[in-house]
């Protein structure tokens, strides 16, 4: 199987969607002939040409609504929005517009659309460098999805694109360049279901994400003590795949729950509290937590290394309960 | 103009005053709850300019919206019972008074987030363009809209795309309750829409012919692909804001002049004068028209609430849906 980065499975997904349906198109900043900030969008450009492939200004509101208007009219828009961080200027759109055009009338149409955009950090400071997938996944009528490999970033972008309904894809920035086996050709991802990326039957460790790498790294560490982790990606946000969670709890009777973003208010708690409410009686200790410092994200290199979790974080967490 | 069409325009302006004096009386009686914003003396606008259009161009509203519902055509019963919150409501009891719509008339909806629809309508607009099908979208709007970003970020889209999109704005001089001195530095709103090169004008929004006249050429100059038309109308709303509103921030006296030129009481006479019907006929249609919303308010009355089996129906499309 062809091994390809991330970015290219994304490009792989747009382009064959594209070239399977003529109402597909993208509009976002600097996607046209420059390619993409990312270049995610690198060639498509110069095969679809300007009526498909749109540059759009700099009006993050203007361009969700611009897509759900025209979803709603017909295409089948992609939408690029840069950074999650920038999705705020756009949030009125997206919770108030996009995620409530089905129910609000009545289930007389749909938005059909994928607002594409990517988490991440690198030095970028405060406003450039958070994790808002737990605000898109409170609401329903989104979908919200995190894949964390090139074979997933594939299957469930052209999944979301074909799906009815608005589709917040939510990429990462350190991901991008990560390689991975992606087949040529057509498959799609279920938009609703986690994934198992490593079995055992010692401890579960819940994971999305740029957190799937991490703790995949730390369950062959703690394969190497005698610990059989299991490494569950949930992949999907909204709609939640706790069944794949609590059947694996069920097995381990211990869980820790791994995010990259801040630990209040988040996804992780709302996980942790699903596994005590429906695994109480399985548990042997209490379902740990590996978040992101609460603080303004800062610039230096140090520091900002101290706020987002790594492997020797998750190995405390997991033994703490062992 | 056309003897029929005049009996049209005016027989719809009548309908709707009728229908919003009968929803403040459900009002009253608690048979509408929440907000409920009315259009009593503005009905020449809605009635005039979407009677210039195409019954398969799309109309896109604010949450003052039953006036646009009424002359897209919708029927009186189905959108009373919308606000008194029945099954049987065009939008199955799930909008109310500020998100009427039916998609089988192009009429898109109300939307209740000032401003927020025009990105929306403008993404509307673009699935036209895109599909080169010679429709166009007509998007109304309050005067205290021209504020928002959300208004500036369509405008731009609009003009920059050259999209065929009709943006009215009602300017009935007050922001909820604070008058438009102190809500906008550019109180001309048409001049709002030249910034953005586009083509506009202010007109008499209390004349019913001069709005048809006006949007008949805006749509014309929409739909031969010449980019956006801006119409500002001069109105005035007699009513409050919404029921809720005890208009202290208005002098009686300005209420009392803009009433002279109720846009209903000027036709009517104006259609006695040029012969077009006589005064007997004239007060049959309206008798014809009362019974007609005493009907609907009856049809309200006696639909069913909702089934409440079906509350998360609609969240999302069903497979295979649309």
């Amino acid at each position: 199987m062809p091994v390809i980065t991330y970015r290219e499975a994304l490009r792989q997904a747009i382009q064959e969607e594209m070239r399977a349906d003529p109402k597909v198109w993208i509009l976002g900043q600097n996607i046209a002939a420059y390619g993409g900030t990312y270049a995610v969008t690198k060639g498509l450009f110069e095969e679809f040409g300007p009526e498909r492939v749109r540059d759009a200004p700099i009006e993050e509101a203007g361009i969700v609504g611009l897509a759900t208007g025209s979803a709603m009219g017909g295409t089948r828009p992609i939408a690029e929005i840069m950074s999650i961080n920038f999705t705020l200027v756009a949030i009125d759109q997206i919770v108030n517009h996009a995620a409530k055009m089905r129910y609000m009338f009545g289930g007389q149409w749909s938005a059909p659309m994928v607002i594409r955009t990517s988490s991440g950090y690198g030095m970028l400071a405060a406003t450039h460098s958070q994790t808002f997938e737990n605000w898109y996944a409170y609401v329903p009528g989104l979908r919200v999805v995190m894949p964390a490999t090139p074979y997933d970033a594939k299957g469930m972008l052209k999944a979301a694109i074909r799906d009815p309904d608005p589709v917040m894809f939510i990429e990462h920035s350190n991901l991008y360049g990560q390689k991975g086996e992606v087949p040529d050709g057509d498959y799609v991802v279920p938009l609703d279901q986690a994934d198992v990326k490593r079995e055992g039957a010692d401890v579960t460790l819940v994971c999305w994400s740029s957190m799937v790498k991490p703790c995949l790294q730390a369950a062959e560490t703690l394969a190497g003590d005698g610990v059989a982790a299991e490494v569950i990606d949930m992949r999907a946000l909204r709609p939640l795949d706790t069944a794949t969670v609590i059947a694996s709890v069920k097995k381990t009777s211990r869980c820790v729950v791994v995010e990259e973003g801040w630990r209040s208010m988040g996804v992780g708690a709302e996980i942790a509290a699903r596994v005590s409410e429906e695994a109480f009686d399985w548990l042997d200790a209490p379902v740990g937590r590996v978040a992101g410092k609460e603080v303004p994200m800062p610039y230096a290199k140090n520091l900002e290394k101290l706020c987002i979790p790594n492997e020797q974080d998750i190995l405390a967490a997991v033994r703490s309960i062992l | 103009m056309d003897r029929d069409l005049r009996k049209k325009l005016y027989r719809q302006m009548v309908q709707i005053r009728h229908f919003e004096e009968k929803c403040a009386e459900l009002y009253a009686g608690a048979q509408i709850g929440g907000f409920l914003h009315l259009y009593i003396g503005e009905e020449a606008i809605a009635v005039g300019a979407i009677n210039a259009l195409k019954p398969d161009d799309d109309v896109v509203t604010h949450y003052r919206d039953h006036g646009h519902a009424l002359a897209k055509g919708l029927e009186v019963g189905p959108v009373m019972a919308e606000l008194c919150g029945r099954a049987t409501g065009v939008c199955k009891g799930r909008g109310g008074s500020m998100h009427v719509a039916d998609v089988s008339k192009k009429m898109w909806g109300g939307y209740a987030i000032v401003g927020g629809h025009l990105p929306v309508a403008t993404g509307l607009a673009h699935a036209h363009a895109f599909a080169k099908d010679g429709l166009v979208t007509t998007c109304f709007f309050g005067d205290a809209a021209s504020d928002i970003g959300e208004f500036h970020e369509a405008m731009n889209f609009a003009a920059l795309w050259k999209l065929p999109i009709v943006f009215v704005c009602e300017n009935n001089l007050y922001g909820m309750g604070v008058p438009i001195a102190m809500n906008t530095a550019q109180q001309q709103i048409v001049q709002k829409a030249k910034a953005y090169g586009m083509p506009g004008e202010r007109v008499d929004g209390m004349d019913v012919e001069v709005m048809h006249a006006a949007m008949t050429k805006a749509a014309t100059h929409a739909r031969k692909g010449k980019g956006p038309y801006f119409l500002e109308a001069m109105t005035y709303r007699f009513r409050g804001h919404s029921m809720a509103d005890p208009e202290l921030y208005r002098d009686k006296a300005e209420v009392e002049e803009w009433k002279k030129k109720d846009p209903i009481h000027a036709y009517r006479a104006l259609l006695i004068k040029e012969k077009v019907f006589t005064k007997a006929q004239a007060d049959a249609l309206d008798q014809e028209v009362l019974a007609e919303i005493e009907a609907a308010a009856k049809f309200a009355l006696d639909s069913p609430f909702p089934d409440e089996s079906t509350l998360f129906d609609d969240i999302y499309t069903p497979a295979g849906g649309r």
